[in-house]
């Protein structure tokens, strides 16, 4: 792979999905406006759940905080990449212009998964920061070189296998058409991600660590930043996403056999 | 000697297709219980294209023309046979095969809607890996040769059908292809649209020796620019040939309007040995054999006083029609 190359072309791909965007200036202030809202929602939200119970699984309301920041940045970058590029992909297979990425001289699977941005989930990227930040000194959390290495792994390993399930979800589109509702349903799963994952019962954190790993992509997350997590988990965290992101690239290219193309 | 660049052997392509029975409990069937059936939608094909060809391939909606365009550029895998494109297998979609050929088609855009045209071919140009000096030679070398400049800078959305077709044809063509596979590239256009768009087509192919192969159900698309046809009745070739000699063969008269300076004239031509279609007053149609034509009318002016006379080509439209719904030409 020639990463010259592929520098040069995402460069364009920012470059024209910024201008893209920049075209409709409403929409972009809409956007933003809606990002600031929906996190003091969920932070009201947050706090109502601890109000009469000072913990909830084991966690106060300033620790439950951190999951809520971690749950903020992935939601960013879920509206600045994947939600415009992944549901994208179903648009592709259905009216058929997923033939003119196939035949350009580039990796389909990076043109598909990077060619859009949505620069108002830029805005809760930086929020989820900035609570993030703030955790960390209500918590007064230490901060040291194997700390920060360790949040940067559990949190790319995290953008990794949300990556991997939507992407997955939305390949299936090869065969069945229209898969819009299975990619709602992860996200209305996500949304469990805002809460840490000892509030669920037994089955329900066995369901959301086996069968989706959302407790692999807020709480471990989480869990390094207030020092509770074993050296086991964030291992797992790292295995888990690397099978994820390995599977989800050997099913697009066998998906790509079955590609029939829509009609003309 | 021209080299094959296409060269397709014994190709067959099956779909599954499912089939669903009307009203509300075929529906219901249709959700539990979907029947599907295999459908052998190109069925043993072969034939070879030589570099700087262009070929115009011929049928019915539903024939196959568009899914054997699609195996030749390796969006679809074949079911059976071989395909080999400038020595490529195109299915495997390796990189230097796909910076020899492009695909437009007529009816689907490659252009980002809300930014001028120039935006996307400065993004094909990254992605074909040409420098910003050869991009920039190429856009205004394809602009002026399609006659575009201002259209460069306007948002696609704001560009009229044809502007359009002409800038996807340019952000088609920025990597300078060798292959050219167009899919019913004049859909819609204008007939000025049209005929600059062959034109441009022609010239490129004169100046690039560029292989082409289109699909068109304009006759006009493929009479001036097609000199070879590929006929394909239900997936089948029906013919592969020149298409001057489908013509002859399919209409082996033509239609002579001859204006004689009296009625008695034409009541003698009437008489004569000649095959009469219709006479009104001094107007006489006469059908005449296409290799007998000149000998035919060199008889008609020495026997008859005529005062001017019409040779009607017959329809193409129609005489390509017959070939639509027919199965086997053997010329």
């Amino acid at each position: 792979m020639n990463l010259r190359k592929y520098l040069k072309v995402y460069k364009k791909f920012l470059h024209t999905s910024l201008a893209s965007e920049l075209e409709y200036k409403t929409n972009i202030l809409v956007d933003l406006i809606t990002a600031i809202l929906s996190l003091i929602g969920s932070i009201f939200l947050l706090s109502i759940f601890f109000q009469n119970n000072g913990y909830i699984g084991g966690w106060k309301f300033e620790q439950a905080l951190i999951i809520q920041s971690i749950y903020t940045i992935l939601n960013g970058i879920t509206n600045t990449w994947f939600n415009p590029n992944l549901t994208e992909i179903v648009k592709h297979i259905r009216e058929g212009t997923l033939d003119f990425v196939l035949l350009k001289p580039i990796d389909s699977q990076f043109f598909i998964s990077l060619k859009k941005l949505n620069p108002s989930g830029f805005l809760e990227i930086m929020l989820g920061f900035f609570l993030l930040f703030f955790c960390i000194r209500i918590n007064q959390i230490n901060l040291n070189l194997s700390f920060l290495t360790l949040s940067l792994i559990t949190l790319s390993c995290s953008i990794c296998i949300l990556y991997s399930l939507w992407f997955f979800i939305s390949t299936t589109t090869i065969w069945f058409v229209k898969t819009w509702n299975a990619t709602e349903v992860l996200r209305s799963f996500l949304y469990i991600g805002r809460f840490p994952l000892n509030s669920f019962s037994f089955s329900l954190r066995i369901f959301f660590s086996v069968f989706i790993p959302i407790a692999f992509i807020t709480t471990i997350p989480s869990e390094v930043f207030l020092g509770l997590s074993q050296l086991w988990k964030i291992l797992l965290e790292v295995i888990v996403a690397s099978v994820f992101l390995i599977t989800s690239r050997k099913f697009w290219l066998f998906a790509l056999k079955f590609y029939s193309s829509a009609s003309s | 000697m021209v080299q094959n660049i296409i060269d397709v052997r014994n190709l067959s392509k099956s779909f599954d297709i499912s089939s669903k029975e009307p009203g509300l409990k075929g529906t219901i069937k249709h959700f539990f219980r979907r029947k599907t059936k295999s459908l052998k939608v190109i069925k043993d094909i072969s034939f070879e294209i030589k570099e700087g060809e262009i070929v115009g391939f011929l049928g019915a909606n539903g024939a196959g023309k568009t899914t054997i365009l699609k195996m030749l550029c390796g969006l679809i895998y074949p079911s059976e046979g071989s395909i080999f494109v400038s020595g490529y297998l195109p299915y495997r979609r390796k990189e230097n095969f796909l910076k020899n050929i492009t695909l437009i088609m007529g009816q689907k855009q490659q252009l980002i809607w809300d930014l001028p045209p120039i935006e996307s071919f400065y993004l094909n140009a990254s992605i074909y890996d040409l420098d910003k000096f050869e991009a920039k030679r190429r856009i205004k070398k394809l602009s002026e040769m399609l006659e575009i400049d201002e259209e460069l800078f306007i948002p696609v959305r704001k560009l009229s059908l044809g502007q359009r077709m002409k800038s996807e044809l340019l952000a088609a063509l920025i990597h300078e292809p060798n292959i050219l596979f167009l899919d019913e590239p004049t859909l819609g256009l204008d007939i000025n649209a049209q005929r600059n768009l062959r034109k441009f087509l022609q010239e490129y192919n004169k100046e690039t020796n560029a292989t082409i192969c289109l699909t068109s159900h304009y006759m006009k698309d493929i009479t001036s620019l097609c000199k070879r046809v590929i006929c394909v009745h239900e997936g089948a070739i029906s013919y592969d040939g020149k298409l001057d000699l489908l013509l002859k063969k399919l209409s082996p008269v033509k239609e002579i309007l001859i204006v004689c300076r009296s009625e008695e004239d034409a009541i003698k031509l009437e008489n004569s040995s000649f095959t009469v279609k219709n006479k009104i007053k001094n107007e006489i149609t006469i059908k005449i054999e296409n290799n007998s034509i000149i000998s035919s009318l060199k008889t008609i002016l020495n026997n008859f006083d005529i005062e001017d006379l019409f040779i009607n080509e017959p329809p193409i439209d129609e005489i390509i029609g017959r070939v639509l719904i027919k199965k086997d030409y053997d010329i």
